[in-house]
């Protein structure tokens, strides 16, 4: 573990020496971009509406006192979708669908020996390949928990009003209410970690791979699990530290 | 030139090259002649630089490689071209884009036009001027190592390193991959190695074949002087080829017709 760890700040400080020209790596980190992000919207879209609807039908079942505002649930989807359930189930969704994409690439290319061509070159590597891919995981996974979070809201108006658990001005009513925008912040801070952590873990894992193709698999599986584990383990650090 | 002196490198303790002292000749098709398991890739990867040697150095052109100055080996690895035993093309470029990358890359001063009539040079000059456009999922694997070729000598490349270029490849196929190779090697004067068991290709382009055995050196000659070596080992993987062993027949029962033809004619007499 310790081993695995110290490879890992070698793997990262590999980055930063010997790196290419910037025009090379901001064309590279755009085509990353795309790849994190754009191709990325669309699930996020879809997961982060339903979740914000479910979250909103089950508030409404579970909130049946009469003496709490109807209004509370709109302020319950709010927070849960901020501070919690936009970066972090985000996040997670992008280390199963970035995560594996990056961890399979870098693999494949390490045992297609296309990793070695460069090295040959005389291209360092790990800064051609991996740099430009963590800096645009770090630009667009917070673009993404923004969607998330407008798209998650909406989903939650949706689900309100069209079930009938609340009229349209009660969910607004309930979204504006002690609305604190450090919460805000702090959803972008978490996000450009996690997708730090994301970006990196997988990197690495793909990057060391050996063997064939039964090896890229497990890269790619190990590079989700312990993006998800290390996800949910800053999750609680950055919560104890930060708010 | 490229020499190499007492490299010497372990796996978990198991010795796999003990102590490999060689030089490749300039404008030569040097052969590193092996069978499987016999360290011709382990010791290719450290003159390229791919692994580091636990002992020993490489010099190239009386620049030492190992264990120099960061820059220097840079400067050193800019004239290396590699053709690996896959092609090792980049999957999400074009056979244009791939021939066109490591001047990208290497060559920054170059305007594009340049980078054009280059790319447009070597793909001709492989034979593949009008695949440019195909995407390497797209071509054969002759191909594919002949854009490999094209990769690697775009750069002006002073070393050309081939990993078992045959590999994966009909005889015909082979024999026009190793023509040339062999064409290139003595039209620029550049440096050639190139990791074979194929003894066709001993046989075509070998100038300059050293043959290793169990991780050391056993022999070093010329394609002439390999036929009549007194090396068993070399002998054996020799004749354990059966072309060469077909050969070795067809020769054997042509000098004993003529031996007998002859003993007739001296019992006439």
């Amino acid at each position: 573990m310790v081993k695995t760890f110290g490879e890992f700040l070698i793997f990262m400080q590999s980055m930063l020496v010997r790196k290419e020209r910037f025009k090379v790596l901001w064309q590279r980190m755009l085509d990353e971009a795309i790849l994190i992000g754009i191709d990325s919207v669309f699930i996020v879209a879809i997961v982060s509406a339903f979740i914000g609807a479910v979250t909103c039908v089950q508030i409404a079942y579970n909130l049946i006192n009469p003496l709490i505002p109807k209004s509370t649930i709109g302020f319950m989807v709010r927070e849960m979708t901020i501070l919690e359930l936009a970066p972090t189930i985000t996040s997670i969704v992008l280390a199963g669908k970035v995560g594996s994409s990056i961890a399979g690439g870098l693999g494949t290319m390490r045992i297609t020996e296309q990793v070695d061509a460069l090295e040959v070159m005389g291209i360092n590597s790990a800064s051609y390949l991996v740099l430009p891919k963590i800096v645009a995981a770090m630009l667009m996974f917070p673009l993404l928990v923004i969607l998330a979070m407008v798209l998650s809201i909406m989903g939650g108006y949706l689900a309100g009003t069209l079930s009938g658990a609340m009229s349209a001005q009660e969910y607004i009513e309930g979204i504006r209410t002690d609305f604190v925008p450090y919460n805000i912040v702090f959803a972008l801070i978490k996000s450009v970690v996690f997708a730090f952590l994301v970006s990196a873990i997988s990197s690495y894992k793909g990057y060391y791979t050996k063997g064939g193709a039964l090896e890229v698999g497990a890269a790619s599986t190990g590079a989700v699990t312990n993006s998800i584990i290390a996800i949910l383990l800053a999750d609680y650090v950055l919560a104890a530290v930060l708010l | 030139m490229i020499e190499v002196h007492n490299i010497q490198k372990a796996f978990n303790g198991n010795p796999v090259l003990k102590g490999i002292t060689c030089t490749f000749e300039t404008g030569k098709c040097n052969l590193l002649l092996g069978g499987s398991g016999t360290g011709k890739s382990v010791l290719l990867q450290c003159i390229v630089g791919l692994m580091k040697p636990d002992l020993g150095s490489i010099t190239f052109d009386g620049l030492v490689f190992t264990n120099n100055k960061v820059d220097i080996k840079q400067e050193i690895r800019r004239k290396i071209g590699m053709l690996f035993q896959g092609g090792a093309l980049f999957d999400s470029m074009t056979v244009y884009e791939n021939t066109e990358f490591p001047l990208k890359m290497l060559t920054p001063e170059m305007s594009k036009e340049e980078r054009r009539d280059r790319v447009e040079f070597c793909l001709k000059r492989v034979g593949l001027e009008n695949a440019g456009t195909k995407m390497p999922s797209e071509i054969s694997g002759g191909m594919k190592k002949r854009v490999g070729i094209a990769r690697a000598i775009a750069p002006n490349c002073t070393y050309l390193f081939c990993d078992e270029p045959n590999s994966g490849l009909d005889p015909q196929t082979s024999i026009k991959i190793d023509e040339l190779i062999y064409e290139i090697t003595h039209e620029y004067g550049i440096t050639t190695v190139v990791i074979t068991h194929d003894m066709n290709s001993v046989i075509e382009i070998g100038d300059h074949i050293i043959y290793l055995h169990k991780g050391q050196k056993l022999w070093d000659g010329n394609k002439d002087e390999i036929l009549n070596t007194t090396v068993p080992e070399l002998k054996e993987f020799i004749f354990s080829s059966s072309l060469v062993r077909a050969a070795k027949k067809v020769d054997e029962e042509a000098q004993g017709g003529l031996a007998a033809a002859t003993t007739d004619e001296a019992i006439n007499i």
